[in-house]
């Protein structure tokens, strides 16, 4: 039994050890509120070999610091700023001081931003980091209280302060020789006076890195703010402000509580780097932010706020494709304070717009609520070099680029620049002062070359922020002990594993997947009833045999939230042990399931349907070619193919019920690369995926079985189960589509309801163009709504609904080892028939709804990951199909703009832009340009949305930034090039 | 995120620097109270009771009156000043009924109520601060004042508060704690190893339970030494002050009270 004990609080201590505050309710209460403090002595300091302390220790003695300042050996402690500041430098594998990270500074970081407290956290488990954190809130010499009139501000830094000292004094009288120096580090001027009269060494950090070993590579981590170590100077004064001021923070709340203001995120546009948007409540269409004062130094994903002008003012968006690249590239890294002239006008011609229909609620940012600030992948601008000299380790500022054409180039100091061109880097963004046109950062770290694979596949990782480190130690210690060689135990009483599953292997099943699919999570069988009725089972691998929650397996697999397919490949949410052997439902092994099986009539009405854990043996692994070969092979009556004929016939009822109900039948491109071969990675080819019977089976009855699972769930656990929904798309977003199809092709798009969505969507065919209605089913697509998981608990009981299923419930139940939300919708299943208890974590709303926020978020992200992996496999395979001239294709045009047109190529899945050098004659209501033609003597050429074209596709690379692009031209009915 | 302060952080103290199985700090006080014929005060941190106690008297009503035992009385009142928001409870406020009942039955078994036929015992609780723990506190604090009212017991009762984070379970629960993970309240009888309570508002995993409820039981022997401590103390000092008066009567209740 453990040790309790009763904690002692001498009353005589309560001024220190009693903490009176006030504070206000969500109701606007005044309340007061007293909380008790305990000190006590037996705070470790984690030195080791320190002779006071017990327990753990992590602080020791390097003797390969090297440190030119403190050669005999010391620790530091970094205060708040340090951390908020200086995160990547004190990340980097470099910084290796052992060092000690107060209670103090961690609140204070964790109270200022919640991705840096993270992040923090990280660090202090990083291997080969040793930090120490000391709780000296805790102990009695160290703790304080707030004075009166001082600011938490100072009273932290006095705390910090203090235990600085105390460490002091702590190793002199534990230490005898050897007695490290602790040294406080901070970029606080007068908390360095401060702390220097009371005795306590401190340095600042540039200073401390410039004294370490490896100080070159250092120093440019140290984030922009560090540099300016002594006061602002006078350059900075004497610019003129670029952009307004923001407002106050606490005007900006109160305003956007009064309706004044408008909160949201904001949206970059991808076309022209000078507008913006932000989508709020109170309009149905976005904001419109038009012109670099209006968008005010936003960046993509940041919480702003808006205010929007009189409705006099509104504009319609930019017909205009402008590309930062090109206006900005005369643009001088050094001293982008100044106006160019050229540059304003540039941007000034392309901010005009001319009056069109379509306007938009029109504002500008007045502040910013929150920054969503990250690393970016950028290349350097190699113009933006003083000097390219490979030697030069002289400090420049140069332009980097970010891949996404959403954020703005920063402008960042590097020693390193000629040896980084050419290379994929990582940086991120300190701050944009409103002196300045470009954000200022500082380079994090080298991906390695561009266009080389590993840089390509981590820049890909990193950019849709996908966490893709190796599984750590204490998360494979989670799985069976036997690895690969576990297998089902032998059927006993008392066997655990087998404790009220039922025996299924007798059961013909199979499973039925892709080709070289290894994470099999479902298989499938049937057979008649003798009453005429059929048996149908879907049998899912048991993941949460596995994963137990509150385990470190779990915690890790809850962040993944998924697994991330990229075209050469895989991050795994579980360990491969788990996804590809143990919960993988291979032929001819036993493994445990989770099994819903029904009884349907033949017309695939469902008669009952019961949920079971499950001991199953896979007969066989079909392709969904082999299934499908298997079912129309006539001459084939084995037991097994009787099954899938079985399986398939319901399929194709249960579809035309659902479709009958109103279901959406979308398309998306969805296009195969072609590996040449495992290791080699060169792509060959690209083709379009071949959707055939047996993937609509497989899909029916894993959508049967979410539904099913779904509903029981939810009748069990009403306020906290797992569910995912589909919200009907508001009737603006397809007001656009619905214009240009009416304008162009007479055709009407009825969207009262899913159903008869899908019904005029079945209408859209012109019988010349046959991939006409894929193209409208695709664009149709991008004016929906992207489903969502949600707590049950959490929204109305009207808002379930799956449009695109038409299913008035759903959840995904049927992928566990590949997404999280299925993992606790087993757990949840397990629970409601009885198997096991629920988890307390499963009944507190507050925290399912917290994982599944960020399941919806990784989901999103592993989606574009995927698809962004898949274009640049398309761009390789053009290059090695193309040689010089580029490949033809054939394209539809899916926009029109001023100066170009977008267009889709169906066959390769992607999207392009043709631009014009000269203007042309833009008909925006009726979404046409005019060009003259490239033959003399045929006159002008018309070219509006829909129309069939020919483009050549060339990937070229930029050759400033290095950043591959794939550059269009129209070849038919204009050649482009020409114009 | 609700709550921005961590209920037990990774150097695995609790936000008011306990360790999971530390009790707060424990005050008691048995001075005399008014015309009680036995009070107490009892402080588990910041969380405050006092408890009187009436009798064993003759029983006013006689619709109450019970032939063969006395009748239990138990009435609670909470002090508006007793949390930060001021609010006011009348005394016929849901909660506060609840809680009376529930320390009647919990003492019930306890009193030898048969050695009192025809009487009543008033116990009045005056919740004076409130920061969690307040059923265990208003238990102990009743026990205190039933020993120094010289009720006989048939065996000591102590109670204590536990509760869950995530999987690490934590004794005597500040108010911060209590709003943010599943607790309990346990009430047992050292001596017997008996459990006159249990009280449970969240939903608790079985397992969790029985792990909570086990060091709830061993906490409640600590916090029993600590008011049996308490009980000698005064009892020391009425026999120094009773022994020039009567030194019969200063045995008779050292015996009485050593009999829990
Ligand atoms: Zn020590």
């Amino acid at each position: 039994m453990v040790d309790i004990t009763i904690r002692k609080r001498p009353r005589a201590e309560a001024v220190i050890t009693q903490r009176k505050f006030f504070k206000k309710t969500a109701r606007g209460k005044i309340i007061k509120v007293l909380r008790e403090r305990y000190l006590r002595d037996d705070v470790s300091c984690g030195v080791l070999s320190c002779t006071e302390c017990s327990g753990e220790a992590v602080l020791s003695l390097d003797a390969h610091l090297q440190h030119k300042l403190f050669p005999s050996g010391h620790f530091i402690l970094p205060d708040t700023n340090v951390f908020l500041s200086q995160m990547d430098l004190v990340e980097s594998e470099m910084f290796t001081t052992p060092m000690v990270l107060l209670q103090t500074v961690i609140e204070e970081v964790r109270h200022r931003s919640l991705p840096l407290y993270n992040r923090l956290k990280a660090l202090i488990k990083t291997e080969g980091k040793r930090i120490w954190v000391f709780y000296n809130e805790y102990r009695m010499e160290t703790a304080i209280v707030r004075g009166e009139g001082e600011t938490p501000n100072d009273r932290n830094d006095r705390g910090i302060r203090k235990a600085t000292a105390w460490y002091s004094t702590h190793i002199s009288s534990t230490h005898r020789q050897n007695r490290p120096a602790v040294i406080l580090l901070t970029e606080d001027a007068a908390n360095r006076r401060k702390a220097e009269a009371e005795g306590i060494t401190t340095i600042s950090l540039r200073r401390y890195v410039e004294g370490m070993i490896n100080a070159t590579q250092l120093l440019d981590l140290l984030a922009a703010a560090g540099s300016d170590e002594i006061e602002p100077t006078k350059a900075v004064e004497g610019r003129q402000a670029l952009y307004p001021d923001y407002l106050p923070t606490s005007t900006l709340l109160a305003g956007v509580k009064a309706g004044d203001l408008h909160q949201g995120h904001f949206n970059a546009d991808q076309y022209n780097y000078l507008e913006g948007s932000v989508s709020v409540q109170t309009f149905s269409k976005p904001i419109l932010l038009v012109g670099r004062e209006h968008m005010n130094r936003a960046v993509q994903g940041d919480v702003v706020a808006v205010e929007v002008f009189d409705e006099t003012e509104w504009m319609a968006p930019a017909d205009e494709v402008v590309d930062q690249d090109a206006t900005l590239k005369n643009d001088d890294a050094d001293d982008s304070g100044e106006e160019e002239e050229a540059v304003v006008d540039a941007e000034s011609k392309a901010v005009s717009t001319s009056p069109s229909s379509n306007k938009q609620p029109t504002g500008r940012i007045v502040g910013v609520i929150k920054r969503n600030w990250r690393a970016y992948v950028c290349h350097i601008d190699s113009t933006s070099l003083t000097s390219s000299n490979s030697t030069s380790l002289s400090l420049q500022t140069v332009f980097a680029t970010p891949v996404s054409r959403l954020l703005p180039r920063i402008r960042l100091r590097t020693r390193q620049a000629p040896t980084l061109i050419g290379q994929k880097i990582l940086v991120t963004i300190d701050r944009w002062g409103n002196t300045s046109r470009y954000p200022e950062g500082h380079f994090v770290r080298a991906l390695g070359k561009v266009e080389s694979k590993e840089a390509e596949q981590e820049s890909l990782l990193l950019e849709f922020e996908v966490p893709y480190r190796p599984f750590g130690k204490a998360i494979l210690d989670c799985l069976p002990p036997e690895g690969d060689n576990w297998v089902v135990p032998p059927k006993a009483d008392g066997n655990l594993a087998w404790r009220d599953r039922e025996d299924l292997r007798n059961l013909l099943i199979c499973s039925i997947d892709p080709p070289g699919c290894q994470d099999i999570d479902d298989a499938l069988h049937a057979r008649a009833l003798p009453n005429g009725n059929i048996e149908a089972g879907v049998h899912i691998a048991d993941v949460s045999y596995f994963v137990h929650p509150d385990t470190p397996m779990d915690s890790e697999a809850a962040s993944r939230g998924t697994t991330v397919y990229l075209v050469d490949k895989r991050i795994d949410m579980l360990p491969a042990l788990l996804g590809t052997n143990l919960c993988s439902l291979r032929p001819h092994v036993e493994r445990l399931a989770f099994s819903a099986i029904w009884e349907l009539t033949p017309d695939a009405d469902i008669v009952n349907v019961r949920f079971t854990k499950s001991v199953i043996a896979s007969k066989a692994a079909f392709t969904y070619e082999e299934a499908q070969i298997r079912k129309d092979d006539p001459n084939l009556r084995d037991p097994l193919t009787a099954s899938i004929r079985l399986l398939n016939s319901l399929a194709l009822k249960l579809k035309a019920k659902r479709m009958a109900a109103g279901a959406l039948n979308l398309a998306s491109p969805e296009v195969k690369i072609h590996l040449d071969s495992s290791e080699s990675s060169d792509p060959i080819d690209v083709e379009q995926k071949e959707m055939r019977e047996t993937n609509s089976l497989v899909e029916e009855f894993m959508l049967l079985a979410n539904v099913s699972v779904a509903r029981k769930i939810q009748e069990s656990f009403p306020a906290t189960a797992v569910l995912r929904r589909h919200l009907p798309p508001p009737k603006t977003n397809f007001e656009k589509l619905q214009d240009i199809l009416k304008k162009r092709k007479g055709m009407v798009l009825d969207i009262s309801s899913s159903g008869s969505l899908a019904a005029s969507l079945d209408r859209c065919i012109d019988a010349s163009q046959p991939t006409f209605n894929t193209l409208v089913r695709i664009m149709a697509t991008r004016c929906m709504l992207s489903a969502e998981y949600f707590c049950s608990g959490s929204v109305g009981r009207d808002t379930f609904g799956h449009y695109g299923l038409a299913s008035e419930i759903y959840t995904h139940f049927t992928s566990p080892i590949r997404r999280y939300a299925d993992v606790l919708a087993h757990r949840q299943l397990a629970a409601a028939i009885g198997y096991s208890p629920l988890h307390a974590s499963l009944h507190s709303k507050h925290h399912v709804e917290r994982v599944l926020d960020v399941a919806n978020r990784r989901h999103r992200m592993a989606q574009m990951a995927g698809r962004a992996s898949v274009e640049f496999y398309v761009g390789l395979a053009l290059k090695g199909r193309g040689e010089k001239q580029g490949v033809k294709e054939e394209a539809f045009v899916i926009r029109t703009f001023r100066n170009g047109v977008g267009v889709f190529v169906s066959k390769l899945g992607i999207e392009g832009l043709v631009m014009f050098k000269r203007d042309t004659q833009f008909d925006p209501d009726n979404y046409t340009i005019t060009v003259p033609s490239s033959t003399k003597g045929l006159g002008d050429v018309m070219i509006s949305v829909f129309d069939k074209v020919v483009v050549n596709i060339e990937v070229e690379k930029d050759r400033n930034t290095q950043r591959g692009k794939v550059k269009m031209s129209l070849i038919e009915p204009v050649d482009s090039r020409a114009l | 995120m609700s709550s921005r302060i961590e209920i037990l952080n990774e150097g695995g103290f609790r936000s008011d620097g306990r360790r999971q199985y530390e009790l707060r700090d424990i005050t008691i006080d048995m001075s005399q109270q008014g015309t009680a014929d036995g009070s107490a005060i009892i402080t588990h941190g910041l969380t405050q009771v006092l408890v009187s106690v009436f009798g064993p008297r003759e029983a006013k009503m006689r619709s109450q009156t019970l032939y063969d035992r006395a009748n239990i009385n138990v009435e609670v009142s909470i002090a508006s000043f007793s949390t930060g928001e001021r609010r006011k409870r009348s005394r016929g406020d849901k909660r506060i009924l609840e809680m009376a009942a529930t320390i009647k039955s919990t003492f019930e078994p306890v009193v030898q109520t048969n050695l009192y036929p025809r009487s009543q015992i008033d116990i009045f609780v005056q919740v004076l601060q409130q920061d969690g723990g307040l059923l265990q506190a208003c238990i102990n604090a009743t026990m205190l004042a039933l020993a120094s009212a010289g009720i006989s017991l048939l065996d000591f009762v102590s109670a204590v508060t536990g509760g869950v984070h995530s999987t690490s379970p934590m004794l005597d629960l500040t108010a911060l704690e209590e709003n943010d993970i599943p607790h309990v309240t346990v009430a047992v009888m050292p001596r017997t190893g008996k459990v006159t309570l249990i009280t449970m508002e969240t939903r608790l995993h079985v397992d969790r339970f029985e792990e909570i409820f086990k060091l709830a039981c061993e906490a409640g022997k600590v916090i029993h030494g600590e008011m049996r401590a308490a009980i000698r103390l005064r009892t020391g000092m009425l026999i120094s002050a009773m022994q020039s008066v009567s030194q019969n009567a200063g045995e008779k209740e050292d015996e009485q009270m050593y009999e829990y």
